[in-house]
């Protein structure tokens, strides 16, 4: 964290400095590591045997914070018969189908929210059922299903039967219990390479910092999240947080450290193919014929997510305005639709094959990824069949500049003259050149003002995308051709400003923010309608321009507010600043502890009050229970805090929403280097998905041939793919050479030398790098085995003022199934020297291959680049 | 030692205020420094490259690998006024016992064939990594502005060192005299520069600022303040330090009464300060002025009368 | 690389840390960190193995952040700045042997001195303007009198000595001088000059006489007034140095100047000076002790080593060239330039030595470390009465 986000960084040294003990986990001695209490190394991709180590420690000495568990979990709620676990399937759950890959939910339920029979086979599939009940399956891993919770669970049929004593062997806590018996400290030291005296240093630092009157934080970024197994490493943490009592409570939590710097806004309004704003899943082709087909799932749902309908209708009426009515469904049929994986990698993969969902054109907008993407060669071969290609951005950026200088051209596998791809760059504003928002990782979105005029011929992307449309609009104005109706019906007219008439960014905030009827700003998501009366951009920033103030641009000092600084910025949901707040105070309401008081019911006001807003409905008592047949949040009792999910409670047991399993069990990373210790049938998750085609394949587990581990991360010196680092001087000077970390012992044993030239083989590529030697780095004592990894940070690229060899030219696209993320971690050879260049460098990689029993794939270029 | 100190080039006796001894008036402003407590630093380097926007100094990294950790740019200099430092000690894990010595010493970090090496996970051993910003000390006593020839170094009224880049004429001897190593002769220009404290964002009468580096540095590593306010709270935080079992935690430039009258930018560090490229015991060089004056003048007088003496006989 | 032979103390990994080869290596990231003894001994030697109880001796060896130098050597030119060395001290010591052998009587002795005064003082400052970084700002050194700066100090001397120097030596030269006067000013005036020009030069060259010991010993400050261990250190013996060398320089610059039987006192000169300062210099660096080192090896050593020679020589011959008839006036001359080369020696050898413990952080770091631990030792002495520490 100290790493790459060193300014967030200064409040963990302010907790720190009050006396909180701060674990690193991480495979390197980093920067965090540093000023932290205790480092934990561990052997990158292992972290759900580590924290599952520290699940079966709370759970064996029964140190949960109980009353939470019971109250606030579905601890008690029981499974059907039906579920079976990794313990009885040999590392698989009910309900895989290993042609396919894929998991069937139906089985992961609760008994009293069981599926209804399901009406015919499974191959004939019914939308409603799957709706209705449990996502999940072939076709949400498809359009990456999961990725949508990102506002709220998944739906829930009914109220699952209960066991408040967690007796009930099918009981949540007892199925746990035994899912993570696996995972003591020995087995943990063997997957993991941690020490077993280390797992249990933190076990006990957690148990004794959790309970009433302590509450203990996670913080996370893609150390966790690039797997294969990525969304399960967050659930680990979930359960294990859960089970503590810290989330819903101040100093709790955890905490998704974001990427870039708006990189939580662009989940927010999503830049992602299977998401609209406001995590609405986007429309499925089949799924979706009407906008009632596309309600239907959740509008009879209990929890705040039952108000969807109201948010899709008025997020309808912010796009198409007068145009959308009630009579033509407000213009759903103007969305698009999809009917599969349509994500980056899927795209990419099928420009190599030049199918028919290969893509012709492609905007890269703020983006690098023939640097910074996995398989950086695939990319570049993707890319070299396209008919067109936009790339916006400041610097000259490798993704631009690939058909005349990359890597290819030098190893000879594309010519320039081969390449049809046409190239247009257009300069870009950053952001210190326009006005606009950031949101961070704690939903707040803060607002930029312009400082100075971009340069030259750059313009922001607002102005960009204004400009494109009113041509777009312009030209098809006379069109009556009916799929060119949504363009035409369009709201499209914002306020500009400036000699180069940029759209007003302050306008398009209070768009988002939505209006009424009579066009004033909202100020909250809860005056949303379903009738077509209200218009938002996107429900969940509906605030954040209540009072027809621009609530983000606020800036008042801390010192003159509240702890909570409720005036700094705007959150969403309704600038609350801890979600599910309302587990901060015990089921009756009351405060856990007076040290951890937060949120609480104030029973002479009749109303909840307290330092946050309560995310809770202000006046529903603590005592309320919802009548039978309640929908929506009147379903959720007032002891129920986890409001966006259907039964109000945490999920430690998850039975819709995921597609590789209801719990995270331990799976080997992308590649590696030895078996898996917990499940030996299963080295790899069942459900990952891998594109096992020529120029992506993936090293085979346990390979003699690529017997390392490595990982790839970020210096604090240097930002992603390069190009807002490298290209700098101040900045570039600080890191001036790639280079990769090995201990003294690798550095030893293969004949490395300290600031000596050292190349890096997989079985994409091979990359070069200066080696630095450095006790930060440390071979892992693994059982009998030893394990050693190689750091490899992955800003470089050929272009800038520092090059050098991109780490993404290594990494395998293999993807986590719920949101098709690649995993950064690998194996590899490292030998002394530099890689061949030109036409020997494939060579060499496939005599790696050939030495591996891989496919050998000569890699002959197709016409155009592709591989044949 | 046998440089035993004879009457100081400057007053000893504190307090001693040097921008008074300036002359400049008494409601000048209060001594303006830096407390940098090393024991806070994420090695960001975001001071590094303030310092060098704000004051518009040029790249001078040589952009290749040091090697040295972290570091590629490796000391202070002309165009280098903040400079982070890295170490990287290999150390048990837990604190060994205290044997009395005056200073626990971490175990080395390079092995025979000189690669670093810490042994596998549970090996017992674990790395410790020291950062640190380094920075202009601001000497009360400063060798490099008592040794200018020109007058191109000067005392503010913040009792903070600058160099006037309009009088400066590049002679360089301000570069050897400061025990610090810190300022340097810029190629480019032929002059000397170094850290000015932020002269221009402290002084400005309407919006005084803290200088560019502090306000840069995200953990509160550099601390700008009254220099007295400043000393109180580093005495606070070593003893706390002390207290969490950092035995070797110790301030730097802090005493009033070392060899330089104290720094004016000070640390707390958790090692010698010659891990991190500090001396330990600075000295101002023109403390022993007078003493090199007398003898020079002896040996000027010895010089005259010796020849003196060769001419004493026959006349040829 | 050494490999440890026998057991040793797996605690004591830096025990291996041996010598510079290790820093040139450069291996690892760790911070540099090498065994040396105070007293200079050890360093460089392939191995020193002490026994656990070494941990007690925490000044016998010293850190550094990899091996970098601590302070910033001089980033002068070696030619301009050691050159000045040696030529101010020629230029100062020629004026006084010009002006005690105008006094004396002895004209070809005045007479080449005062060129050698003359000369070296242009050139001098020649050399200073030329090694700053602005040249044309060389007046800014005039703008302010500090005594604290030997440079601007050294500016007020070098200024007028030129001046009187260079004054002395026109004096010396009325074939160039007179045409010009005749030119400018008139034949009148011509004629006035030429019979003042006797008494111009005696009162220049006395004048400069009077600053030359000044410019002669003012360098040792110059160079003393820095963090350069091996220059500081040395303040108190360094001036005498210079001024021996001086002497040396300037007695054998009369010695080729003037015959041999006005040579006399340059003789004498040469050799009292090249004796004086060969003595010194033994002294001096018997007193600093460790850092002293730096004199006898690389640049420094070599050069000290050749002043060495060349003044005993010099001396050598200064002393029978009188008693060699026929041969006298060569060996005088050979042994003139022998010892002026000498003291250049030495200025050039004091210079590398100065930069080389510049260069190397043991001579920062070492006496530094023992200082402190020993006010240390005597503070915790003072306070509880105990015996100090063994070091
Ligand atoms: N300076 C700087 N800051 C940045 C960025 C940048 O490029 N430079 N990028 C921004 C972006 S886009 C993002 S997404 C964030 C990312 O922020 P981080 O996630 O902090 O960045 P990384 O360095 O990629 O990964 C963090 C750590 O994960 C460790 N790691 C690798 N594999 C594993 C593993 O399997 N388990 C565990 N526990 N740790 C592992 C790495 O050693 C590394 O130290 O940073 C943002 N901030
Ligand atoms: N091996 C490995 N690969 C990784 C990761 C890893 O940890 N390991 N991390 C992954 C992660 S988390 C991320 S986020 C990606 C990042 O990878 P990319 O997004 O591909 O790389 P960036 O360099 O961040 O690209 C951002 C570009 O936007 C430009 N830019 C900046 N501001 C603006 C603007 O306002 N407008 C426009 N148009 N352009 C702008 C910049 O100049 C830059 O070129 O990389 C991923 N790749
Ligand atoms: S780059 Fe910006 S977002 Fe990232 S840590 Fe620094 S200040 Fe924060
Ligand atoms: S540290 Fe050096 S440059 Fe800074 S004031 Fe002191 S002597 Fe001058
Ligand atoms: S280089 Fe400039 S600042 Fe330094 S001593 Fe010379 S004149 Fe003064
Ligand atoms: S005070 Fe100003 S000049 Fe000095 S280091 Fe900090 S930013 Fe640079
Ligand atoms: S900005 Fe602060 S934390 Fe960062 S390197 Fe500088 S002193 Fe350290
Ligand atoms: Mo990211």
């Amino acid at each position: 964290m100290a790493e790459a986000h060193p300014v967030g960084f200064q409040w963990v040294m302010e907790a720190k400095a009050r006396g909180a003990k701060i674990i690193h986990v991480d495979p390197r001695f980093t920067r965090t590591s540093a000023v932290a209490d205790v480092h934990v190394p561990l052997r990158a991709g292992t972290d759900i045997a580590f924290l599952g180590g520290l699940i079966h420690q709370v759970l064996e000495r029964e140190a949960d914070f109980r009353e939470y568990v019971v109250a606030y979990t579905n601890a008690a709620a029981i499974l059907t018969e039906d579920f079976e676990d990794t313990e009885d399937l040999a590392g698989v759950f009910s309900g895989y189908d290993a042609e396919t890959g894929t998991y069937d939910p139906v089985s992961w339920q609760f008994e009293g929210a069981e599926m209804a029979p399901a009406g015919g086979a499974r191959e004939s599939f019914d939308p409603q059922r799957r709706e209705n009940f449990a996502e999940g399956g072939a076709e949400d891993q498809e359009s990456a299903k999961g990725q949508s919770f990102g506002s709220g669970g998944a739906s829930l049929p009914g109220k699952p039967v209960r066991d408040d004593t967690l007796q009930h062997p099918r009981s949540v806590y007892q199925v746990l219990k035994r899912h993570f018996s696996r995972y003591t400290p020995e087995m943990v030291e063997e997957v993991t390479g941690t020490p077993k005296e280390q797992l249990l240093e933190v076990a006990d630092a957690l148990i004794e910092n959790s309970g009433r009157e302590r509450t203990s934080a996670f913080a996370y970024a893609v150390g966790w999240t690039h797997h294969t197994v990525g969304v399960q490493y967050i659930r680990t943490a979930a359960i294990l947080q859960t089970l503590l009592g810290n989330i819903g409570r101040p100093g709790g939590g955890i905490l998704a450290l974001r990427g870039h710097a708006s990189i939580q806004g662009s989940t927010d309004i999503p830049t992602l193919f299977n998401l609209l704003p406001g995590y609405l899943p986007m429309p499925h082709a089949h799924q979706h014929q009407s906008l009632d087909d596309y309600v239907r799932a959740d509008a009879g749902r209990t929890g705040f997510w039952g108000n969807m309908p109201t948010y899709i209708t008025s997020m309808l009426k912010s796009w198409w305005g007068d145009a959308a009515t009630a009579e033509n469904d407000y213009r759903f049929d103007h969305l698009p639709r999809i009917s599969g994986d349509h994500g980056t990698y899927r795209t990419v993969m099928d420009m190599i094959e030049q199918n028919e969902n290969g893509a012709k054109g492609y905007f890269i907008l703020g983006q690098n990824p023939a640097v910074g993407s996995a398989n950086a060669r695939l990319q570049r071969i993707g890319m070299a069949n396209l008919e067109w290609l936009v790339v916006r951005d400041m610097q000259m950026i490798e993704s631009a500049t690939f058909w005349k200088d990359g890597p290819e051209i030098e190893t000879g596998e594309m010519k320039t003259e081969d390449i049809d791809t046409e190239v247009f760059f257009l300069p870009a504003a950053n952001h210190v050149e326009k006005d606009g928002t950031f949101t961070q990782t704690q939903r707040m979105l803060q607002w930029h003002h312009k400082a100075v005029e971009p340069p030259a011929d750059a313009r922001s992307e607002l102005w960009f995308y204004y400009h494109l449309g009113n041509l777009l609009r312009e030209r098809l104005a006379g069109s009556d051709d009916p799929r060119d109706l949504p363009l035409q019906e369009l709201t499209w007219d914002y306020p500009v400003e400036g000699a180069h008439d940029d759209p007003s960014a302050d306008a398009v905030l209070r768009e988002i923010n939505g209006t009424d009827a009579n066009g004033g700003a909202l100020s909250s998501y809860t005056e949303l309608k379903g009738d077509g009366s209200t218009a938002c951009g996107c429900w969940i920033y509906c605030g954040v321009y209540a009072d027809e103030v621009n609530q983000s641009a606020r800036r008042k000092p801390g010192s003159e507010q509240t702890w909570v600084a409720p005036e700094w910025g705007w959150a969403w949901p309704a600038n609350r600043r801890i979600l599910y707040n309302r587990a901060s105070a015990d089921p009756d309401g009351k405060p856990w502890s007076e040290r951890k008081k937060y949120v609480w019911w104030d029973e002479a006001a009749k109303r909840w009050t307290g330092a946050d807003v309560p995310d809770f409905e202000a006046t529903k008592p603590p005592s309320y229970v919802p009548p039978d047949g309640a929908k929506g949040p009147d379903a959720l009792s007032g002891q129920d805090p986890f409001i966006m999910q259907a039964d109000g409670k945490a999920w430690l047991f998850s039975p819709s929403g995921l597609t590789d399993g209801p719990l995270p069990a331990h799976y080997e990373p992308a590649e590696s280097p030895v078996a898996n210790a917990l499940y030996p049938e299963h080295t790899y998750s069942p459900a990952r998905r891998p594109f096992p085609i020529a120029g992506n394949r993936g090293n085979p587990a346990q390979s003699e041939v690529y017997p390392f581990v490595f990982t790839t991360y970020r210096l604090t010196e240097h930002h992603t793919a390069g190009a807002m680092s490298r290209t700098l001087p101040y900045l570039s000077e600080l890191q001036p050479e790639m280079f990769i970390e090995v201990s003294g012992e690798l550095a030893r044993m293969r004949g490395l030398e300290h600031l000596g030239w050292a190349t890096v083989v997989s079985g994409r590529s091979a990359i070069e790098a200066k080696v630095l030697v450095t006790p930060r780095m440390r071979p892992l004592r693994m059982g009998d085995q030893v394990i050693h990894q190689i750091g490899i940070p992955w800003h470089w690229g050929p272009n800038g003022i520092t090059k050098g060899d991109a780490a993404n030219e290594l990494v395998e696209i293999v993807l986590d199934p719920n949101v098709h993320i690649q995993d950064k971690v690998g194996t590899c050879d490292v030998q002394p020297g530099r890689r061949p260049r030109g036409p020997d460098l494939p060579r060499y990689v496939a005599e790696y291959r050939r030495r591996a029993g891989l496919p050998v794939d000569d890699d002959v270029p197709a016409r155009q680049g592709g591989i044949g | 030692m046998t440089t035993a100190p004879e009457v100081g080039a400057a007053p000893r006796a504190e307090p001693y205020d040097p921008a008074s001894a300036s002359g400049y008036a008494h409601d000048h402003p209060p001594r303006m420094g830096f407390f940098t407590d090393t024991s806070l630093c994420i090695g960001c380097k975001a001071c590094e490259v303030a310092c060098k926007e704000w004051n518009d100094v040029p790249p001078d990294g040589p952009m290749t690998l040091t090697g040295e950790s972290y570091d590629n740019t490796s000391d202070l200099g002309a165009s280098t006024w903040r400079h982070v430092a890295f170490i990287e000690q290999v150390v048990p894990v837990k604190p060994p016992v205290s044997l009395g010595m005056p200073s626990l010493r971490p175990i080395e970090t390079m092995p025979p064939d000189g690669v670093s090496a810490q042994g596998p996970s549970g090996s017992g051993q674990g790395v410790r990594w020291l950062m640190s910003s380094d920075v202009c000390k601001h000497c009360t006593h400063a060798a490099c502005l008592d040794v200018c020839p020109t007058g191109a170094l000067v005392r503010t009224e913040f009792g903070t060192v600058i160099v006037q880049d309009d009088v400066c004429n590049g002679c360089g001897y301000c570069v050897p005299a400061c025990p610090y190593g810190v300022i340097g002769k810029r190629e480019s220009d032929g002059k000397a520069h170094k850290c000015t404290l932020c002269y221009d964002r402290i002084s400005d009468a309407d919006e005084p600022q803290e200088p560019a580096c502090a306000k840069a540095c995200p953990t509160d590593s550099i601390q700008f303040g009254v220099l007295d306010e400043l000393r109180e709270r580093a005495d606070a935080r070593l003893a706390e330090l002390k207290g969490r079992g950092e035995p070797n935690a110790q301030l730097y430039g802090h005493d009033p009464s070392d060899g330089v009258g104290g720094d004016q930018a000070f640390f707390l560090l958790l090692d010698d300060p010659e891990v991190y490229g500090l001396p330990p015991d600075p000295v101002v060089t023109t403390r022993d002025l007078p003493s090199m004056w007398r003898h020079a003048g002896a040996a000027a007088l010895a010089l005259a009368g010796a020849a003196a003496m060769t001419f004493i006989g026959r006349r040829p | 690389m050494p490999q440890g032979g026998g057991k040793r103390d797996p605690l004591d990994r830096r025990e291996d840390m041996t010598g510079s080869s290790m820093l040139e290596r450069s291996g690892g990231a760790g911070p540099g960190r090498k065994d040396v003894r105070a007293d200079g001994q050890g360093r460089g030697g392939r191995k020193r193995r002490r026994g656990s109880e070494s941990l007690m001796v925490p000044d016998a060896e010293f850190e550094s952040y990899y091996g970098r130098p601590i302070i910033k050597a001089p980033v002068w030119q070696i030619m301009d700045i050691a050159g000045y060395l040696y030529l101010g001290g020629l230029a100062g010591s020629s004026s006084v042997v010009g002006a005690l052998a105008d006094a004396t009587g002895r004209p070809t002795l005045r007479k080449g001195s005062r060129f050698v005064a003359g000369g070296a003082a242009v050139v001098s400052t020649v050399a200073l303007v030329h090694d700053l970084g602005v040249p044309t700002r060389f007046i800014n050194m005039l703008r302010v009198f500090k005594w604290t700066s030997p440079m601007n100090v050294g500016s007020w001397i070098l200024a007028p000595f030129a001046t009187l120097a260079g004054v002395a030596m026109a004096t010396e030269l009325p074939g160039v001088v007179l045409p010009v006067v005749k030119k400018v000013a008139g034949k009148k005036v011509a004629k006035v000059v030429e019979k003042v020009l006797p008494g111009v030069g005696s009162v220049a060259g006395a004048g400069s006489a009077f600053f030359g010991p000044a410019l002669t010993t003012y360098t040792a400050v110059l160079i003393a007034d820095t963090a350069v261990p091996a220059w500081h250190e040395v303040y108190p013996e360094l001036p005498f140095v210079f001024a021996a060398s001086g002497m040396a320089s300037a007695g054998g610059a009369g010695m080729v100047a003037a015959p041999v039987f006005e040579a006399g006192p340059a003789r004498r000169m040469g050799v009292l000076g090249a004796g004086a300062e060969l003595a010194l210099m033994e002294r001096m660096e018997r007193r600093v002790g460790m850092v002293a080192e730096v004199y006898h090896q690389g640049r420094s050593g070599a050069l000290l080593k050749g002043s060495r020679v060349a003044l005993v020589s010099g001396s050598i011959g200064a002393l029978l060239a009188p008693r060699l008839g026929r041969w006298g006036r060569t060996v005088q001359v050979l042994s003139g330039l022998a010892l002026t080369a000498g003291a250049a020696l030495t200025r050039f050898g004091i210079y590398e030595g100065g930069m080389a413990s510049a260069k190397d952080p043991k001579y920062t770091v070492v006496p530094q470390r023992e200082r402190l631990e020993a006010r240390k030792a005597a503070q915790a002495a003072a306070s509880n009465g105990n015996q100090p520490p063994q070091h």
